[in-house]
């Protein structure tokens, strides 16, 4: 995953500004909205929960709201320069960008087409509004890796542990050394 | 022969004859274990096929080979024996539709199974780089391909390992019987009942089975200590091995090494009998192939296309 690598500084920076705001956010009126508690999926969606990993989030990037609950919200749609600009968004980027994913009221949630709200954790259901096919493949077990008892408790991937989703096609690998030729084998 | 007097010609004949040849050999049989072999050897040498075994004497060999390992790998080593779960029929699925070649489930298999590392090199897997104009057409498959990256323009690739036959051509090869399908599907040998003659690998038509030309070369620190009787356990020179689905996995309930290294999730495995497993979900809603389907083995091994 090439995903945004913040520098250290900047890092820093925002755990200490996120620090700061939760001491003064006592005292300091008007509080800044508390964090959503992450529970389940929103109740209106009463899809089964999977068995998951924790979401490939870059180190120190979440959550979100250690810089955004502090910042305005800007609504225009334009080139990031200042932060996260090392995301090269290549995924229909001509019709899409960050906030037709990201919410722009809560950026520890992601949220869907309708308007409804997404955990991280549960990002396939955002995935799986235009990848239906995928997503009903994810969940059979067809679509996707999996790990730990094929007839017990299993790990879901996530569909961003293996697919960026600001540049969702599959990355080439380096292939592992060829076998042997006979004709190298000694006997 | 001493306390059976023989005339002299006899006696130069007995090698000749059936029955002085039958007792010829017993007797030199007798005297070589006696003189050449310690107790534990000859254990190992007049044993019986590992499903003659009584539970007793299946006991006291895992022990024996628990022990053996243990100090020659150095680190506690375990041999099991799990038998097949009732109700399992094993399959698994490939979706050469994902698979980019990057042979990462060789090594993973390599590591999981004791495969010898050099000297022989053993891979159970063999993934082919194919030719998309072509097809499915072994004329035009290459197994030694390099590349920087994978998967290279034009091609597609299709790993291949033992597909488990319901029919399987080299059970039926092996004089012995030292190589069997289990009630869950899977083909085993036992390696302490292999004679090293190769029939079976003769007979599979899809080149599954490898032969320890010579002594296995598996680091110590390398192996690992989670074996199978029929499985992973370390292997003597002079026998043959193949892919058993990782055995000393799949019958505690874990996938196989190669469906979890997979890096794009190409490969699924499961119940046959059970309609809620991954592998039915693949075989009622994918295009599914075996491979050489026209010589009637049957594979539980099955290729599919998800896309």
């Amino acid at each position: 995953m090439s995903d945004p690598m913040p520098r250290q500084g900047a890092r820093s920076v925002a755990l200490a500004v996120f620090a700061g705001a939760a001491a003064i956010a006592v005292a300091a009126p008007p509080p800044p909205p508390p964090p959503t508690p992450r529970p389940s999926a929103s109740p209106s969606r009463a899809e089964e929960r999977l068995e998951v990993p924790p979401p490939p989030f870059s180190e120190g990037i979440f959550p979100c709201t250690g810089c955004h609950a502090d910042l305005p919200v800007n609504r225009t749609r334009r080139t990031l320069t200042e932060m996260h600009d090392d995301i090269d968004l290549r995924h229909d980027e001509q019709h899409r960008w960050c906030l037709d994913c990201h919410d722009a009221t809560d950026r520890d949630w992601l949220h869907l087409a309708s308007g409804d709200r997404v955990p991280f954790e549960e990002s396939y259901r955002l995935c799986g509004q235009c990848h239906g096919d995928k997503y009903r493949d994810w969940r059979a077990g067809i679509h996707g890796r999996r790990v730990g008892e094929w007839n017990g408790p299993r790990m879901y991937l996530l569909c961003v542990h293996c697919h960026n989703p600001h540049s969702p096609a599959f990355k080439a690998l380096k292939p592992e050394p060829r076998p042997q030729r006979p004709s190298e084998i000694r006997r | 022969m001493n306390h059976d007097p023989l005339p002299e010609v006899e006696v130069a004949l007995a090698g000749r004859t059936p029955a002085g040849r039958r007792r010829f050999l017993r007797s030199a049989l007798a005297s070589v274990a006696v003189a050449g072999l310690s107790a534990c050897k000859m254990e190992e040498f007049l044993g019986r096929n590992y499903r003659e075994l009584s539970r007793d004497e299946l006991g006291s060999i895992l022990a024996r080979l628990e022990q053996k390992h243990s100090a020659g790998y150095g680190k506690a080593v375990r041999v099991g024996n799990e038998a097949a779960q009732p109700g399992v029929d094993f399959g698994y699925g490939l979706d050469l539709s994902r698979c980019i070649g990057c042979r990462r489930c060789v090594y993973a298999c390599v590591k999981e199974n004791n495969q010898s590392r050099t000297e022989p090199q053993i891979h159970w897997i063999k993934v082919l780089e194919l030719n998309k104009e072509h097809g499915v057409d072994l004329g035009h498959a290459d197994a030694y391909y390099e590349a920087d990256e994978v998967p290279r323009p034009g091609h597609f690739y299709m790993p291949v390992q033992c597909q488990q036959c319901a029919h399987p051509a080299c059970v039926k090869a092996c004089p012995v019987g030292a190589t069997w399908k289990e009630p869950d599907g899977i083909v085993v040998v036992d390696y302490d009942w292999c004679i090293g003659c190769r029939c079976c690998m003769s007979a599979c038509p899809y080149g599954a089975r490898r032969f320890n030309w010579a002594e296995p070369n598996l680091p110590k620190e390398e192996m690992n200590p989670d074996t199978h009787y029929l499985g992973n356990r370390p292997r003597p020179k002079g026998v043959v091995e193949k892919c058993t689905f990782c055995i000393q996995r799949v019958r505690k309930g874990r996938y196989p090494a190669c469906v979890e290294i997979c890096p794009v999730g190409a490969r699924k495995f499961g119940n046959l009998l059970d309609p809620q497993s991954e592998i039915r979900q693949v075989m009622e809603t994918k295009r599914v192939f075996v491979f050489k389907e026209e010589l009637r083995t049957e594979p539980q091994f099955y290729y599919f296309y998800a896309t």
